[in-house]
């Protein structure tokens, strides 16, 4: 079972291999409310750490979603596009967004862990 | 004043419970040197009455387009709207209500935005209207920035047959926004091969119908050489009821459609105000500007209409947003979708029709006159006319004589050469005796 | 990319009860099906005679296809819009108290002038001679227009609000363009305040937005411009008095430090209610301010329009003014319709502006005249001010308790404890008869609620609104939560599921097919 991490922009990554799974915390869809519309990059992507990779709309609000680390879109998660209330039920799990092959793993060192996260939260409120 | 219902007594009651001693300390914020002492020097108050004596004597200055025999057009045209439109959008609660961004108190638009949007899609052959724009020419402009958006494209091709006003405001914000434009010559004939200035870097050409100058074009095959590079075709129209009587932009194969409605529900009002019609294709509709009502149903499952998908819109989008739209043109569109279900598609076909026969019955008599000539092989409701004097000249002998005959092209395109052409138009308004008047005019002025 | 905008979009639970009528309706407020229900598609309201037999010239070119729009007869149309405005809330029926829209009294000698045959019967471009009176009225509301604002030029082609920010931001690009300073000067400074309308209007034509941010007591400080400007910086936009509802205390500080560094000064009128007739934008360093005329000048908002945003511009951007403008030919007005030939930055719309609303405008500002106009500014502040004080010893205020101009601005932090949000209180409102206040905005302010009473309130309707805001507060506090989680219960339509309209959208009435 591999770590979560967190970025302070509220995405998390999850590494298996040089392959990491990248969505928003489940604190970020609980304040976005009801997820109505997602726009994913294409697959092939080329993405920068922190650069804007995705959109997560819900009705009153939509958030860019930064990439956490650099690397190319190797998967995105079509099953979105039909239900996208997958990332208020399940925002670390079936509402992933999108898989990156990373360029340089070390770019998620500087990021939180689950307990440090949940220590941010609690600053940032 | 019959406006301001607080009374001196009022004011200083409310003065003594914020605890001030007179009104200038709530103004204290103002920098001392900027405050106005004394009044602005415009007019004191005045009672209704000499109100309506001043704007009525202004008004007098003017020719109304029902007390002559009437042809303008050239993108916004005389059409017969029933009485009961104008009582009905002057109703309280259709006059003086918000936009409705609280559903549960504005059922009354969000239903009749709904119906337009259907009408709206039907009429166009689209599949999704929004709830209207501003007018014809800024739905035109709007519709190039989201060709731009879906094909990520920056270059526009404008056909000849664009009314001139329309290219130049595509023009001015792709200018600003630093896109390119390319804007064919003047298309009197409907003869220019669009198809040929279409390239790899084109988002959309741009399309009227019926075009400026009257002609009626086939857009299939337009529509077909954009798709082959990658392009969109925008049509776009200014007559809304020539929809009764010719086919429609998206049976034509139309990728987004704007178009002006002013024909239906709204009087010409000097240039405003007007309500555009956009609509497009489902899968756009993400990247379509304005506002949309949608279906969905209340807390007590009953169907309820709402404001939807407004993450693409300013309030909550800011600089990303598709466009810095606000407000439609609501009551515009109001208008224009009661006297649309007044007239139902059997009227409107009718409608239609009548404006048909007397442009024929006009461009007949017309062609009549000697050494003038209609210039369209067909035509709606509106045909060009050539004339052997300079026709701005013409058109203010008709003036003169009491007949308002039509719109001289130079006055829309004053360096195209074109100064022999008007652009004349004739609608359900028109009787025999004001299309013998103009023949008689006309002939007149020219012998 | 947290946001904190995101707020509850369908009602917690739905109960579904057996209506309690037959039809649905209850009595006079009543279920009103589609056009596309009841109509039918042979059916028409308006009587129109065939015309004889003739050759048609449409070239092949005919709709053969269907339409599929139905038709309906005068009485059923009377009938079906009736009841439908009977769902609307309206200025004419109560208050609308919503912060930064004005919702002003409109007057219906304005209607009654718009109407007259010679102004709405007359077509844009029938030859100048036979619309001397139309020409004329616009030049005389652009003149008192330029008197109130003491700005140089006035562009009255706008047609609306938004529009007028592009027209006034254009004008500036376009000086910034004829200064050759187009690739140098890209950036716009935006405070986090503004309306979207601003950052979207900025972005449209190739501008990015650099936030500028408001201090403690919520106005822009000259400090911070000077912080931010640069030689990067084409213009700032600001509204005054700002989406607080104060008055940008700093303005000519500020448009002293804009103009220093070779940028120009946007303002948003949005908000001019609360000065006319008390200051002079043109005094305050303003280059190009529009004037929302559906505000301020009383046209009906009409459900969502249609608006008017004419702009004043300075003597530094007016030779920019866009096409068309009005010109004196000896006695007689003309327009100047081409760009070709002077520094106009081109043309925003087809024809010449909202006549319509300009003709209501005029009405509204002869009506009051230059003393009415003041005391309207001044009745408006006062009221907004007479409802902070009457309410804030229930609401918290994010700037503190300092008066405010025409709208009175308070947070959500005295709900903190209630689990009651914003939006509850909000719909609760609609239950005691009231349209709520504009909501959630400034974004800056966590659950804002911004209240307008504009100068058209009597004492009576502003003691009966503060009471019933009080007994709401209090009722809040004291943890009467069903009257807020279950609101509004008695308007046409409980809490709307918008989840499912943006998740499923439904934008066009289709036929149902047979199960």
């Amino acid at each position: 079972m591999s770590q979560l991490r967190y970025s302070k922009d509220h995405e998390y990554i999850r590494l298996e291999g040089e392959i990491g799974t990248v969505g928003i915390s489940d604190h970020a869809q609980a304040q976005l409310g009801d997820v109505v519309f997602v726009e994913l990059p294409q697959v092939g992507a080329q993405l920068v750490q922190g650069g804007e990779a995705a959109v997560v709309e819900s009705v009153k609000a939509a958030s860019e979603v930064y990439a956490p680390a650099t690397g190319e879109v190797v998967a995105v998660n079509d099953a979105l596009e039909g239900q996208p209330s997958l990332i208020n039920e399940d925002a670390t799990g079936k509402g992933w967004l999108f898989r990156v092959k990373l360029a340089d793993p070390k770019e998620l060192e500087s990021m939180m862990d689950e307990a440090a996260y949940q220590e941010f939260l609690k600053t940032e409120a | 004043m019959r406006y301001l219902p607080l009374s001196d007594e009022d004011r200083a009651l409310m003065l003594a419970r914020i605890g001030v001693a007179d009104i200038d300390a709530l103004f204290a914020d103002i920098p001392a040197s900027k405050r106005l002492t004394g009044l602005i020097d415009i007019p004191r108050r005045m009672s209704e009455m000499e109100v309506e004596r001043r704007l009525s004597a202004m008004a007098a200055r003017n020719v109304a387009a029902g007390s002559a025999p009437f042809f303008l057009g050239a993108g916004a045209y005389r059409h017969h709207v029933p009485a009961s439109v104008d009582h009905l959008i002057q109703r309280s609660e259709f006059l003086t209500s918000y936009t409705p961004y609280q559903p549960e108190i504005a059922q009354g638009t969000l239903q009749t935005l709904f119906e337009f949007q259907t009408q709206v899609a039907a009429l166009t052959g689209m599949e999704v209207a929004n709830a209207s724009m501003y007018d014809g020419s800024t739905a035109c402009a709007e519709a190039v920035l989201m060709a731009h958006r879906l094909t990520k494209r920056k270059k526009a091709v404008l056909s000849g047959g664009l009314h001139p006003h329309y290219a130049a405001v595509v023009r001015t914000l792709a200018t600003m926004a630093e896109d390119e434009t390319v804007i064919l010559p003047p298309d009197v004939f409907a003869r220019e091969d669009i198809a040929a200035a279409i390239d790899e870097e084109t988002s959309c050409v741009v399309v009227q119908n019926p075009d400026f100058f009257g002609n009626l074009r086939d857009l299939a095959p337009i529509a077909a050489a954009a798709k082959a590079k990658g392009a969109l075709l925008v049509a776009v129209f200014t007559e809304a009821v020539s929809l009764g009587a010719v086919r429609s932009p998206g049976e034509m194969g139309a990728d987004i459609v704007a178009g002006e409605g002013q024909s239906i529900g709204n009087a010409l009002n000097f240039g405003g105000p007007y309500v555009g019609l956009f609509a497009t294709r489902l899968k756009n509709v993400r990247q379509m500007p304005g506002r949309l009502a949608g279906e969905t149903v209340d807390a007590e499952g009953r169907r309820s209409f709402t404001l939807t998908l407004s993450t693409r819109e300013q309030h909550i989008r800011r600089e990303k947003a598709t466009s810095n739209i606000c407000t439609n043109s609501g009551l515009c569109a109001l208008a224009f979708t009661i006297h649309m279900s007044l007239l139902g598609e059997k009227g409107l076909r009718s409608l239609a029709k009548v404006n048909h026969a007397n442009a024929v019955a006009l461009a007949e008599r017309l062609a009549g006159v000697s050494s003038v000539s209609i210039l369209n092989e067909c035509f709606f409701n509106e045909f060009t006319l050539r004339t052997p004097r300079p026709a701005s000249e013409v058109v203010d002998a008709l003036a003169k004589k009491g007949v308002i005959g039509g719109v001289p092209v130079s006055r829309l395109l004053p360096k195209a050469g074109l100064d022999d052409l008007i652009v004349v138009a004739s609608t359900e308004t028109d009787s025999e005796s004001d299309r013998a008047a103009y023949a008689a005019a006309l002939a007149g002025i020219l012998s | 990319m947290l946001n904190r905008q995101g707020r509850a979009t369908r009602a917690v639970e739905v109960a579904l009860t057996a209506p309690a009528t037959f039809t649905g309706n209850r009595g006079l407020d009543m279920e009103e099906a589609l056009i596309f229900e009841t109509g039918r598609l042979d059916a028409t309201g308006v009587d129109i005679d065939e015309p004889a037999p003739f050759a048609s010239r449409l070239g092949g070119h005919e709709r053969v296809a269907p339409i599929g729009l139905p038709g309906l007869t005068e009485p059923e149309c009377l009938r079906h819009y009736v009841r439908l405005s009977r769902k609307n809330y309206s200025i004419d029926a109560g208050l609308y108290p919503l912060g930064s829209c004005t919702m002003k009294h409109n007057p219906r000698l304005n209607e009654k002038m718009a109407r007259l045959a010679g102004f709405a019967d007359i077509h844009p471009l029938q030859p100048f001679s036979t619309a001397q009176g139309a020409l004329e009225l616009i030049d005389a509301l652009a003149k008192t227009l330029m008197a109130l604002t003491g700005m140089s030029a006035v562009a009255m082609s706008p047609k609306a609000g938004a529009h007028g920010e592009l027209c006034g931001m254009m004008a500036i690009k376009a000086a910034i363009l004829a200064r050759g300073e187009a690739e140098t000067r890209r950036v716009v400074l935006v405070p986090d305040s503004a309306h979207g309308t601003n950052p979207a209007t900025a972005a449209l034509i190739g501008f990015s937005v650099r936030a500028v941010p408001a201090n403690a007591e919520g106005i822009v400080t000259a400090q911070a411009v000077k912080a931010a400007i640069g030689p990067d910086v084409a213009a700032i936009m600001l509204t005054n008095p700002n989406t607080c509802g104060l008055f940008e205390r700093e303005i000519a500080e500020i448009a002293d430090t804009v103009h220093r560094a070779g940028a120009y000064f946007y303002c948003d009128g949005a908000n001019f209610n609360a000065i006319v007739g008390k200051a002079k934008p043109g005094d305050l360093g303003v280059d190009a301010m529009h004037i929302n005329l559906h505000k301020t000048f009383s046209t009906p908002h009409g459900g969502g329009g249609p608006g008017a945003g004419p702009v004043v511009l300075s003597e530094r951007l007016a030779p920019f003014a866009p096409v068309p403008f009005l010109k004196r030919d000896g006695d007689a007005l003309t327009l100047v319709e081409h760009a070709e030939g002077g520094q106009s930055f081109g043309r925003l719309s087809a024809f010449h502006g909202q006549m319509g609303m300009f003709v209501r405008a005029l009405a509204f500002i002869l009506s009051h005249g230059a003393d009415g106009l003041k005391q309207a500014s001044e009745d408006a502040v006062l009221s907004a001010n007479y409802i902070r004080v009457c309410l804030n010893d229930l609401m918290t205020s994010p700037f503190g308790d300092r008066p405010c101009m025409h709208e009175a601005l308070f947070d959500d932090r005295w709900l903190k404890e209630t689990g009651i949000t914003t939006l509850d209180f909000a719909k609760a409102m609609i239950d005691e008869g009231y349209h709520p206040m504009t909501v959630y905005f400034p974004l800056v302010v966590h659950g804002a609620m911004l209240i307008e009473p504009t100068e058209s309130e009597s004492k009576a309707s502003l003691d009966l609104f503060i009471m019933t805001l009080r007994d709401l507060a209090l009722g809040a506090l004291a943890g009467d939560r069903d009257r807020f989680l279950s609101a509004p219960r008695f308007a046409p339509r409980e809490r709307l599921d918008e989840t499912r309209a943006a998740r499923q959208p439904i934008l066009t009435w289709t036929k149902p097919t047979p199960a």
